[in-house]
């Protein structure tokens, strides 16, 4: 039996018939394994999943720093998603930055009864008079989908009452099966109210939007460092340290760069179908992969100057990092990982990994679609389901004044020969015979491919990283970098290769011997036992 | 203390029957609380003569839950003790929570003294929702009666509410006592509503005829005992009344399927020409 087959045995036949879906081992030809992704969770299963309102307001909108976010619901749903994800950010010059305030409606019994839009138009009310944003996004929780607070009135109130943007979000957390709806619904939102509402042309020759980046520890800022250094200018980031007032301009930069694919592939999407914008899929965590990625830019405008001006940054950022990177390297070669999160990390951080010489053995998404580990070509084999088609499908067409792509569709196929152009390859291409891909991981599953795969390292989350540093493997977290970072481009490559050479390094659980290893802790008798003799 | 829940189809005198049978529940000298779960507030406007009461909801919201009883109950015709539950206007919140959240504040405040021998609910419509079910979820009214009339929709809506019951009567211990037949004037009206009830498992416990004084003391915010007690329909009130009080036969309703309640209606709702 492979560790496959060792991991779905211990489960009852109905479990089985469900997770073996879910679970692949990499075999002879990747590429060519089918894997089912963006369904419902078997109930009891310990999962790792968020919700449709965690994916909407805790990865996309969240970030967004000159955005007053209101929580609209009980206070919990506020408070916990409050500064979780590190989404850094800082206030441009006279702007603001409302990131690290958390802002909710607290809806108490008697709100659910009589209905909350009067509770929540107080609250921006007091959110306009505290605070004058320039814009305000409603984020709805469970019990207002229950009892229909209608919260796109609500925003249109205000946008009509004090003259600003206001974006509603219907992102109840049981829409979906995962935060991936919410997502969906955060992209449709931003495609619908804010891009394209701005007209401030970039001034640089090549301009640039990082879609997907939340800037988790400043890993948005060092992207932003490299290609501004070969001569980029960055129009807007969606959306870490990402803001509104650039957002609006989105649409006049050049190139949509797509980091996490899962949360923002849509926008990248409409964005092509609206402007005619080409999106290129880039990989900033990895030494190799953000070398890759810069020259993938290059070659998409075709400058020889800003080819040779992109080998002149890589060398040098090269240089500068070589020893360190040699160092940890030597440290960590031969190391194997295991990494469990969302929706393109479990792909991206397998190439930074590689640079150090650890293989990556075991990999999950959360929360990922077919497309993200098969790549973007089973599209248009996946099968709508009840819960795909509760979330809109928003289809814009070209815009009569602003659709202008900047390549014949001839000369796009020509392009694709060389750069990911409009596309995703998927995670699990890259992985190696024996290798275990794994969607919608839960616990046990975790807990028992550690033990079958005993990788030295396991990158995971809150959820689940004491309970595997515990039994002897060393976790990172990956959704946090465990307040450290950042971790892309050459600096952060730095900084994760110290942080992982340390954990593995002083994994002091190892060296705990609990004492069920020593000693009874059940005590038994015989009852009878002589007699039984 | 005998909890009893009224359902029925919306418009078909659940509050008007429930306040009437209750005046001459009165009359009876038994102690009652009238318990009125509609958002709409007008389940005791009858006993009380006039709409004067302050709801729980309301209350709630703006004393918050430490608040005397007195302050949300009112004694009205016979000393009856009336309660409204209240609830947010049409097409806003959540009725159904408010029903849940009322009645668990009466509970904490002490409404149900131990010498009553009745509490009413009058419920507005179906069970449309948790909310809606709460009266007759455990420990709640262990009887009902379903308010109906000939009327297709009327038995559609009864047969509906019986499901309901069916789905309670397991865990909360819940019965049905019976419809009342508030007639319309239907063809064949008595005699389809006791096809009706027999094929429930069940009996039309009383069948109310259709009468303008009930209309006219309804005007003068009085039910028909109060307003005219000599008056036949008054008496009609007074054998419900009593009819109720002696039932004695609860069972666990068996819900027609859709086709059966078409076959009764052909059967007995179309007199011959």
């Amino acid at each position: 039996m492979n560790e496959r087959s060792r991991t779905l045995d211990k489960y009852s036949s109905r479990v089985y018939k469900n997770r073996k879906e879910h679970l692949v081992q990499i075999e002879n030809a990747p590429g060519s394994q089918e894997i089912t992704a963006n369904t419902r969770t078997v109930p009891g299963i310990i999962t790792n999943r968020g919700c449709c309102y965690a994916g909407c307001k805790g990865v996309v909108v969240g970030p967004l720093k000159d955005v007053l976010v209101i929580t609209h619901g009980p206070i919990g749903c506020g408070y916990y998603s409050w500064g979780t994800r590190r989404n850094k950010a800082v206030a441009e010059e006279g702007g603001q930055n409302y990131v690290p305030y958390c802002f909710s409606t607290d809806m108490q019994e008697s709100d659910i009864v009589f209905g909350g839009e009067k509770k929540l138009e107080n609250a921006i009310a007091e959110a306009v008079e505290i605070f004058s944003p320039k814009c305000i996004m409603i984020c709805s929780t469970c019990p207002i989908g229950l009892i229909g607070d209608d919260v796109q009135a609500v925003a249109k109130r205000t946008e009509m009452k004090y003259g600003i943007t206001c974006v509603a979000y219907s992102c109840e957390g049981y829409k979906g099966v995962s935060q991936s709806a919410g997502h969906h619904i955060a992209n449709n939102g931003l495609m619908k109210y804010i891009i394209g509402t701005g007209d401030k042309r970039p001034t640089k020759k090549y301009s640039l939007n990082i879609l997907g980046e939340y800037n988790i520890g400043g890993d948005g800022w060092e992207q932003e460092r490299i290609l501004k250094r070969i001569g980029y200018e960055i129009v807007t980031v969606f959306t870490g340290d990402g803001s509104v007032e650039t957002m609006k301009n989105a649409h006049l930069a050049d190139l949509n760069l797509v980091m996490c694919h899962r949360s923002i592939n849509y926008v990248a999407e409409m964005m092509k179908a609206k402007y005619g914008m080409d999106w290129l899929k880039v990989n900033f965590i990895g030494v190799g992969a953000t070398m890759q990625s810069l020259r993938d830019i290059a070659k998409y405008f075709g400058d020889p100057e800003l080819m040779a001006r992109t080998e002149e940054v890589i060398q040098d950022e090269l240089a500068q990092i070589a020893p360190d990177m040699e160092y940890f390297k030597s440290k960590l070669k031969g190391k194997t990982a295991g990494i469990f999160v969302g929706g393109s990390r479990s792909h991206h951080y397998q190439a930074l990994l590689r640079d150090l010489g650890v293989e990556t053995i075991i990999a999950g998404y959360e929360f990922a679609h077919r497309d993200d580990y098969e790549g973007r070509e089973v599209l248009p084999f996946i099968k709508e389901d009840a819960d795909s088609k509760n979330i809109e499908n928003l289809v814009v067409g070209p815009d009569p004044k602003l659709y202008k792509p900047k390549f014949s569709e001839a000369e796009i196929e020509k392009l694709r020969e060389e750069i990911p152009l409009d596309t995703y390859a998927g995670m699990m291409r890259e992985m190696k015979e024996g290798h275990i891909v794994v969607d919608d991981y839960n616990h046990y599953e975790t807990e028992m491919l550690i033990k079958l795969m005993k990788p030295d390292i396991f990158f995971s989350g809150i959820k689940d990283k004491y309970i595997i540093q515990r039994g002897g493997t060393p976790s990172r977290q990956m959704h946090s970098y465990d307040y450290s970072g950042p971790y892309a481009g050459f600096r952060g490559a730095v900084n994760f290769g110290r942080d992982v050479t340390m954990a593995i390094f002083t994994n002091a659980w190892a060296f705990v011997v609990p004492p069920w290893k020593t000693q009874s802790v059940i005590k038994g008798s015989l009852t009878g036992g002589e007699e039984a003799c | 203390m005998r909890q009893v829940a009224i359902y029925g189809k919306g418009g078909i005198g659940k509050s008007t029957t429930t306040q009437n049978l209750n005046a001459g529940l009165g009359e009876m000298g038994k102690k009652i609380m009238i318990v009125g779960c509609d958002p709409k507030a007008d389940s005791t406007r009858l006993i009380l003569g006039g709409l004067a009461q302050q709801t729980v909801l309301d209350t709630l919201r703006e004393e918050g839950d430490d608040i005397e009883l007195d302050l949300v109950l009112k004694k009205g015709f016979c000393g009856i003790k009336c309660v409204e539950s209240g609830g947010p206007e049409p097409g806003v919140g959540c009725a159904g929570r408010g029903i849940i959240t009322s009645i668990g504040l009466l509970e904490r405040l002490g409404a149900y003294e131990a010498d009553l021998d009745y509490v009413f609910y009058d419920v507005l419509g179906d069970v449309v929702c948790g909310g809606f079910a709460m009266p007759i979820r455990e420990g709640k009214a262990r009887e009902i009666y379903i308010v109906c009339s000939g009327e297709m929709m009327a038995l559609y809506a009864a047969n509906n509410i019986s499901k309901g019951i069916t789905k309670f009567a397991n865990t909360g211990g819940v019965r049905l006592g019976g419809l009342i037949c508030n007639s319309r004037k239907v063809d064949g009206e008595a005699e389809l509503v006791e096809a009706f009830a027999k094929e429930l498992g069940t009996q039309m416990i009383h069948f109310v005829p259709r009468d303008n004084m009930v209309q006219r003391a309804e005007i003068n915010k009085k039910t028909v005992i109060d307003y005219d007690p000599g008056c036949p329909q008054a008496d009609v009130y007074r054998e419900l009344a009593r009819k109720i009080d002696e039932n004695d036969m609860f069972v666990i309703p068996k819900p027609l399927k859709q086709e059966r309640l078409e076959q009764i209606l052909m059967e007995h709702g179309i007199l011959d020409a």
